[in-house]
């Protein structure tokens, strides 16, 4: 910069051996700033390896497979789009059954669920301390269950025959004549896959929403008072949903993966695998037909990859409603 | 002056909207029993279903609650279990051995990254904790296949680590565990390593007791997840001996549909995978609920 008067060569070769010194420098600083911290790598080193290993190196290599046909046996060959564009176009229990079921399972359990959760733990909210203990419980305790005994609490509820419960009872109030096969016909499968998902929804996201809704600054209530604010639904529109936006964003997020990776539901309730009709087929079942069942991993990987991609896009539209961007 | 009439107007309005709310508050009551019924009814179904003898199974039209109580079915899931190639003792070991371990490798495994994720300004802890958030949006489920192509390169199948490791990186763990560090007041940490403290102590002596609630949430979850969890049982072991309970149990009721025969058995099976879960959670549920006013994403 000061030296205006030396010449131009000299001049931009100095620069040029300076900029590479101070990208030496760049890097050697780097190196050090690295190895300042080698004790944060190493705190972190345990779970970045499995995280590695077990979720960033399957996404990615998931990704990569898409594009190849691989059985297992020979090695992956590429070949380019062709799987997209079998899924897209042929393949016809994908477009006919796994992909419309699992828009409508999801459309359905998961955002009902949501509103669910949000209203449970919003009148949770309302009561006594010590009584929300005992309704918080209830209301997570299927969560508790776990999947597999899921289904064997509903299975004898839901049973075809007149010793099912629901059966039984609707049979003996006169409202059917005979026995409705809940699990087992494709008519009713999806409704008590949704129906059972719903009653299992109120999990993690439930309880975060739970503690948001009771972090809520009271003197926020009491301010929204005084500006005008009547009605107990103005409340939660224009003071509670507010305030709780990050729980209302984790909330969602666990909702969203929640529906979206059920797949064995169908399966375990209907007690056949493919479901009755392809009734309760969701494209986790399709990925696991074609991956474990029929062998053909890189379309398998296609299909998760496309799931990958439907969650993430369910994500940003809820990233969207609720992300703190600027605070309004 | 003024203070006296402010308090004053404010009790009024206070003890207006108590007596408000009371009216409200038992509608809520009323609404909330009724909601807690249709949750808890096939609990108390299932617990009624475990006990009931088998005559009481085929009982047209089904009661609910068992009329003779006893413990033929829990006498015979073990008894079908003793018949079978594995005792069951084997897949009760199983599950609990990897239950216990992934607890305690989660939670200190997530601890330990949480820390210098928040706390260390290390080059690259952004990407890091981006890479994690990302991951919060996708279930590792989905990726099914290529896992099960690491787990077998790895040459873990059909040994304890092919059900711990797969489960150890939860990104809603370190997620939330970070959270709390987010609280801890970086003067405290300074005053530590002041005082000749080194990076291990105060992670140890600081860190872990201001966010064990946290730790104990994970820890539930990681229980939960490893008691039930069958995807490790079914794709990653092939050996009959390193399976787990649950893995049985679901093997005990395909084709259950449409079959009461087994369905005492299965109901027994089933609470028994319940209790657990319960006690834990019942243990801890304060914790839980504290840890999950930090769980906003923002």
């Amino acid at each position: 910069m000061s030296e205006s008067n030396a010449p131009i060569l000299e001049n931009r070769h100095a620069a040029g051996s300076a900029a590479a010194v101070r990208a030496e420098g760049r890097m050697a600083r780097l190196f050090k700033e690295i190895w300042r911290y080698r004790l944060s790598y190493l705190f972190i080193a345990p779970f970045m390896i499995c995280f590695v290993s077990f979720i960033m190196i399957p996404v990615v290599s998931a990704f990569l497979l898409s594009f190849m046909s691989y059985n297992s046996l020979e090695p992956p060959r590429f070949i380019g789009w062709t799987n997209f564009r079998y899924m897209v176009s042929e393949d016809l229990l994908f477009l006919k059954y796994a992909l419309p079921n699992t828009f409508k399972f999801a459309a359905i359990a998961g955002p009902c669920g949501y509103i669910a959760s949000f209203l449970l733990a919003w009148l949770i909210s309302i009561l006594r301390s010590g009584w929300r203990k005992w309704f918080a419980l209830a209301m997570y305790s299927p969560s508790l269950m776990g999947a597999v005994a899921m289904t064997i609490v509903w299975l004898p509820l839901l049973s075809g025959d007149r010793i099912g419960y629901l059966n039984s009872i609707l049979l003996e109030w006169g409202l059917i004549s005979d026995p409705i096969l809940w699990v087992t016909s494709k008519e009713h499968l999806m409704t008590s896959m949704i129906v059972v998902t719903l009653w299992s929804s109120m999990g993690i996201g439930f309880l975060a929403m739970l503690a948001g809704i009771l972090n809520v600054n009271p003197e926020l209530y009491e301010a929204g008072k005084l500006d005008g604010i009547k009605s107990r639904l103005e409340e939660i529109w224009y003071i509670t949903i507010p305030s709780m936006k990050p729980q209302m964003l984790f909330g969602a997020v666990m909702a969203i993966v929640g529906t979206f990776k059920a797949g064995s539901i169908g399966t375990e309730l209907s007690g056949m695998n493919p479901t009755p009709q392809y009734a309760g087929h969701l494209i986790m079942n399709q990925i696991e037909d074609y991956g474990f069942i029929r062998f053909e991993l890189g379309y398998a990987s296609a299909l998760s990859v496309f799931l990958l991609l439907l969650m993430y896009l369910s994500n940003k539209f809820c990233w969207g409603l609720f992300g703190s961007k600027e605070d309004e | 002056m003024k203070m006296p009439s402010l308090s004053k107007t404010l009790r009024i309005r206070r003890r207006s909207k108590l007596f408000r709310m009371s009216r409200f508050e038992k509608a809520v009551v009323f609404l909330l029993i009724l909601l807690s019924a249709f949750m808890l009814l096939p609990l108390v179904y299932i617990f009624n279903h475990a006990f009931k003898p088998y005559e009481e199974l085929f009982v047209y039209p089904p009661t609910i609650w068992a009329r003779n109580p006893s413990l033929q079915n829990f006498v015979e899931l073990f008894h079908i279990a003793s018949d079978s190639i594995v005792p069951v003792s084997r897949y009760i070991f199983n599950s609990l051995a990897v239950a216990l371990l992934s607890v305690i490798v989660v939670t200190g495994v997530s601890a330990l990254c949480a820390y210098p994720l928040s706390k260390h300004k290390f080059p690259g802890h952004k990407l890091v904790f981006g890479a994690i958030m990302l991951t919060l949006l996708f279930a590792p489920e989905t990726v099914a296949i290529p896992r099960y192509l690491v787990v077998s390169q790895m040459g873990i199948m059909n040994t304890y680590w092919g059900h711990i490791l797969p489960m150890v990186a939860v990104p809603v763990g370190v997620f939330l565990m970070k959270q709390f560090v987010d609280q801890i007041p970086n003067e405290l940490l300074e005053s530590a390593r002041m005082d000749g403290a080194r990076e291990f102590t105060v992670f140890l002596r600081i860190v872990v007791p201001v966010i064990l609630p946290a730790v104990a949430t994970i820890g539930i979850i990681s229980f939960q997840t490893a008691w039930g969890n069958i995807e490790t049982s079914s794709l990653f072991m092939q050996d009959e001996e390193m399976k787990t309970f649950p893995f049985f149990i679901s093997t005990l009721t395909t084709n259950m549909a449409n079959n009461v025969a087994r369905q005492g058995e299965a109901a027994a099976a089933a609470l028994f995978m319940f209790i657990p879960n319960l006690i834990i959670f019942l243990v801890f549920q304060s914790k839980v609920i504290a840890t999950m006013a930090h769980s906003g994403i923002k």
